[in-house]
């Protein structure tokens, strides 16, 4: 186990590295952000001083060099546009991020896989059917137009919630959360349904999928011949195999629902880092971008590790491939 | 899908037909995908001759009137024509500019897609038959990259590159070459075991004639299947893209960046901007996605009898 933890580290570790190349000489290559950030009407004095405070009068290597020694120790540099440390402004949204991607995966989950479970235990009923048609238009309805139609239908023609924010927030553990004040709530739940909708989809037809299988083990056959009550067959002997595959296939989605909330946080106007990385992308904000990168990546990396541990624990019959 | 072919199974056609006969006659069992295709037929052809039967050219700026901005559906202007879906906040017929978005809607899909099965077919194959260091570098790299979330990839590849038609392309092709080559590496470990290469190799035939004449169309129908619904991913994409700023210029605008432009009137209630493009946009997707869930039963040779 230790030995597979520290691999998958060490891959991780280079992944970083050689995206923080990528990612640096890229954005390096295209755009000036001086072009953004002086004004036109600027000397050519006062654009030299700028160039010289921001560092961009170096040469690329050694700006990158600089930029790795600091990201080393944290520091990712000052965002361009509002002159904090990029770091801090992407933990500071993480959050909210965090918030709404939790927030989503769950009702995904509660939602899914009833419903997921109930078309694959009565496949050929009209309710199945119907689930499945439904789970098909969750695949194929385009993610950000669900939330233009979700604003216009709840916020702008029955005005029942809000169409932007984060609402009132309550700090928990030093950490400001909407989920637990019911204007939070009324601010969350439209964007939540409309970054979960696909994966409630995927939910269901997993759910659906491994319950058909599920169903004909032996160990089912022999639950039912015991003469178990058939709520203790779906409940325990069903259900708890149908968990390990969507366990996993949800916390690898995790990584995706997060990079998906980008999409989300725009639309919804929530200060999420997904906004910020938007932002940053339109105003050339170098530091941030990079910054908010690593972070994901980070965050990628420690998802599917975790997952990976999760799925041997929860399947005796997995073995983590480390020692040979 | 796989349980409204199943009772058609024991109709199954004689040994006799051609492939691509037996083919179409699996496909046309599910009414379902048979819908898909016609649908998905008509929008092809109104993509086409879009600009031949769009009420107006909504991108010569000598056509729109402002007066008629923000008309709702069916309404008809002082000019005497009638906006059958509404116009937007330029005064443009929304008919029109859908017509227009959705050929390029689709023209950024199919031709990322080609393009990505023709590189991604040719490193699968390439790391299947080579093996060794070349499959694993090939291999590595894939993993890797679908390590990541597409839109991810996808949004640092244009904040990168910037905007445009070939640059959305370049990105989607990026994003999706990986998953043929994976598919085309899998089958081509499978086929080149095969007789028939065995064959072709004691013929003496080239290198590049075996992978490209006979290896590669036996490695076609998973990819095909891949494609017909990657299309779909591609134009929900670059939508996407588009929607949030970064994909196609404004001066050609995919259905995505109809949307997005509808987005700052919705709060007003003026829907129509909007829902219509989203509509389209949906039903373009489901159409190629009932497409390709029967393909992929028809072309899967693990439920061949």
């Amino acid at each position: 186990m230790l030995v597979f933890i520290i691999r998958r580290l060490m891959q991780a570790a280079l992944v970083v590295a050689v995206m923080s190349v990528l990612v640096f000489v890229g954005i390096y290559l295209i755009g000036d952000p001086l072009a953004i950030l002086v004004s036109p009407e600027a000397t050519e004095l006062d654009r030299e001083e700028i160039a010289r405070s921001l560092g961009l009068d170096r040469p690329v290597w050694e700006q990158y060099f600089t930029f790795l020694t600091a990201a080393v120790q944290g520091d990712f540099g000052k965002s361009f546009v509002f002159g904090q440390p990029s770091l801090g402004l992407i933990l500071e949204r993480m959050p909210a991020t965090l918030e709404l991607a939790l927030t989503a995966t769950i009702m995904a989950v509660v939602i899914g896989v009833p419903l997921g479970l109930y078309a694959g235990l009565r496949h050929e009923t009209i309710g199945a059917r119907a689930i499945m048609a439904g789970s098909v238009l969750g695949f194929s309805l385009p993610n950000f137009w669900v939330g233009l139609m979700l604003i216009m239908l709840f916020a702008v023609q029955f005005g029942w919630l809000p169409a932007s924010g984060r609402g009132q927030t309550v700090e928990v553990l030093g950490i400001e959360l909407s989920v637990f004040t019911a204007n939070g709530w009324k601010h969350i739940i439209l964007p939540a349904i409309t970054l979960g909708l696909s994966k409630c989809a995927l939910i269901i037809r997993l759910a659906r999928a491994t319950a058909r299988e599920v169903m004909l083990m032996d160990y089912v056959k022999f639950a039912r011949a015991k003469g178990l009550d058939e709520k203790r067959v779906i409940g325990v002997h069903i259900l708890k195999n149908i968990m390990v595959p969507i366990t996993t296939v949800t916390g690898l989605e995790l990584g995706a629902l997060i990079a998906f909330a980008v999409i989300t946080e725009t639309i919804f106007s929530w200060p999420g880092m997904g906004k910020l990385l938007i932002d940053s992308i339109i105003h050339l904000d170098r530091p941030v971008v990079v910054a908010y990168l690593i972070v994901v990546v980070l965050l990628l990396v420690a998802i599917n590790l975790i997952v990976d541990i999760l799925y041997s624990v929860l399947d005796p019959r997995v073995r983590l491939g480390g020692a040979k | 899908m796989s349980d409204v072919t199943l009772p058609a199974q024991t109709t199954a056609p004689a040994k006799t037909e051609s492939p691509i006969k037996r083919i179409i006659a699996e496909f046309v069992e599910s009414k379902l995908a048979v819908f898909g295709f016609i649908l998905l037929m008509f929008f092809a052809l109104a993509a086409i001759f879009g600009p031949y039967v769009a009420p107006q050219d909504p991108y010569d700026l000598a056509n729109l009137d402002i007066l008629d901005a923000r008309l709702p559906p069916g309404e008809v202007s002082g000019t005497g024509m009638t906006f059958l879906l509404g116009s937007d906040g330029q005064g443009r017929d929304m008919l029109s500019a859908m017509l227009y978005g959705l050929r390029i809607s689709l023209f950024v899909g199919v031709t990322a897609v080609a393009l990505a099965l023709a590189i991604g077919a040719f490193a699968g194959l390439l790391a299947a038959y080579a093996g060794g260091r070349i499959d694993t570098f090939i291999m590595r790299v894939v993993d890797i990259q679908l390590s990541f979330p597409a839109i991810l990839v996808a949004l640092i590849l244009l904040a990168v590159l910037g905007n445009g038609v070939d640059k959305v392309i370049i990105a989607l092709v990026v994003v999706q070459w990986a998953y043929f080559a994976r598919a085309a590496r899998g089958a081509a470990l499978v086929e080149r075991s095969k007789e028939y290469v065995e064959a072709a190799r004691c013929l003496g035939l080239s290198r590049a004639r075996l992978l490209l004449r006979h290896l590669l169309p036996n490695c076609m129908p998973p990819l095909i299947v891949i494609a017909t619904i990657d299309i779909a991913r591609s134009i929900t994409l670059e939508a996407t893209l588009s929607f949030l700023g970064l994909g196609v210029p404004v001066t050609e605008p995919s259905l995505g960046m109809l949307i997005a432009n509808g987005f700052d009137y919705l709060l007003s209630g003026v829907y129509w901007i909007s829902l219509f493009p989203g509509l389209l946009l949906t039903l373009v997707i489901i159409a190629i996605n009932l497409v390709g869930d029967q393909l992929r039963d028809v072309l899967n040779p693990r439920l061949k009898r």
